[in-house]
């Protein structure tokens, strides 16, 4: 399998302070990945790095075979990315937004209407402003918003924040197949078992860097 | 030929920017409900702070005119970067397919469309409040068009360099009203030349505001993606 992200010795600083220390990771098309660690741990600093929203210091950083210390931009119109924030005008219909998000990526209307019922919203809140939906309404639009794109690279910060038992088993359905047709996840998560089902591989992080990784050979 | 320029990505990508921005605002109604309703305000607080003095108003129109657009555009600027950095969307803004440059066009084109409907109602304002003649029209329109360009461009710029800032609130005000001013200062005269109240150059001040506008749109164009990522 082709490498998807290739991290070496990566060191990444934020403000001055290092949020990647030497980072070693290779991560293969396909799989799906559980960031776990403590708070502090590295976790979304390296969902950001490879996402080219934090730019690396040193070391070798290539995500989807572009080189990031080249152009950090460039891989990320095939990556979906969800942070702890939901990324949403909370002015826009449901509808509307995720409508806006695939024509940025150029996807059909029709892919729109799919999304929104693969996510479980349903028809009837299509038409709400966002800002008046729940929290887990909320996060299941963002996740809409996503599933639209058909990301490549899916880089998730505690996607099932916020989403009841029924709703987080249907995402972790959707990453399922998403990556049997090819995509790659990687995903924090502080949550216990049954989210850790869906992992081909976990991996513990710590103090920026990789502590344990159950696919290490 | 023209279906097919009407399919080029920059186009089709910066109208759908703009279609966006302008939704956003069509819903929430804060330039509708509040921003135009201030800037009328201002221009009635100015009219008592010149104690209704139909002479002075009549003279000074074109500059309070200009006065009440760049408050009421810098908030316009001000609210359409708010909503890229609420709810975390500069990142997706930063992650977005689209391309830099019509995301800096998009932004742009939608300003225009709003300061220029705020112009319209501050216009409209004008004429009631300070019983001005027009005796230039298309001047008039020329200088009103390009001063909207103009400040369209120079919002987005200036409005994205503060966006990633904890301080943009104030910040941005204080970064813009240099800017803009030599853009109030031209507006002003063209204005004043269109209502008849000074002989003076008022198609050079309008073609000034139309260089700024070009000057801030190419650079706009080749910087934008440079300082949506470092701001």
């Amino acid at each position: 399998m082709s490498a998807v992200v290739e991290f070496e010795k990566v060191v990444a600083v934020a403000g001055s302070f290092p949020v990647l220390t030497g980072l070693d990771l290779r991560v293969a098309q396909g799989e799906v990945i559980l960031l776990r660690g403590e708070n502090g741990a590295g976790k979304t600093s390296f969902l950001r790095s490879c996402a080219g929203l934090i730019s690396v210091s040193s070391g070798d950083a290539h995500v989807l075979g572009f080189d990031m210390r080249v152009d950090r931009r460039a891989p990320r119109r095939y990556i979906g990315l969800l942070g702890h924030e939901n990324n949403l005008y909370r002015d826009l219909w449901v509808r509307e937004h995720v409508e806006f998000r695939a024509a940025a990526v150029g996807a059909a209307e029709s892919d729109t209407d799919a999304a929104l019922l693969r996510v479980g919203v349903p028809k009837q809140l299509w038409s709400v402003p966002i800002g008046s939906l729940s929290a887990g309404q909320r996060r299941k639009v963002a996740i809409a918003s996503l599933v639209v794109g058909r990301p490549r690279l899916w880089l998730l910060d505690e996607p099932h924040a916020s989403l009841d038992s029924e709703s987080r088993e249907n995402l972790d359905v959707i990453l399922a197949e998403a990556s049997q047709l090819g995509a790659t996840i990687i995903f924090a998560s502080h949550e216990s078992p049954p989210t850790n089902g869906i992992a081909s591989r976990v991996i513990t992080m710590g103090g920026g860097r990789v502590l344990e990784d159950s696919g290490a050979s | 030929m023209e279906a097919a320029y009407w399919r080029t990505p920059v186009l089709a990508e910066t109208l759908l920017v703009a279609r966006k921005d302008l939704r956003v605002e069509w819903r929430a109604k804060v330039a509708l409900g509040q921003v135009a309703p201030l800037a009328l305000l201002i221009l009635v607080v100015l009219a008592f702070a010149l104690d209704a003095n139909s002479s002075l108003l009549e003279l000074g129109a074109g500059g309070l005119y200009w006065v009440a657009v760049l408050y009421g555009g810098t908030l316009l600027i001000q609210r359409s970067f708010d909503v890229e950095t609420d709810d975390g969307n500069m990142d997706a803004f930063r992650m977005s397919a689209i391309g830099a440059p019509s995301l800096f066009l998009g932004k742009s084109l939608a300003l225009f469309v709003q300061i220029g409907l705020l112009e319209l109602v501050l216009g409209s304002g004008i004429a009631l409040l300070y019983n001005v003649r027009v005796t230039d029209w298309v001047l008039l329109f020329v200088a009103a068009v390009a001063g909207t360009v103009a400040f369209s461009v120079c919002g987005v710029l200036w409005g994205v360099m503060s966006a990633g800032l904890r301080v943009r609130a104030t910040l941005l005000p204080l970064l813009l009203v240099p800017v803009l001013a030599p853009i109030l200062l031209a507006g002003s005269r063209a204005f004043e030349t269109a209502l008849g109240v000074r002989a003076d150059a008022g198609w050079t001040w309008a073609s000034l505001m139309f260089v700024i506008a070009a000057i801030h749109t190419a650079i706009g164009l080749g910087a934008f993606g440079f300082l949506l990522e470092e701001g």
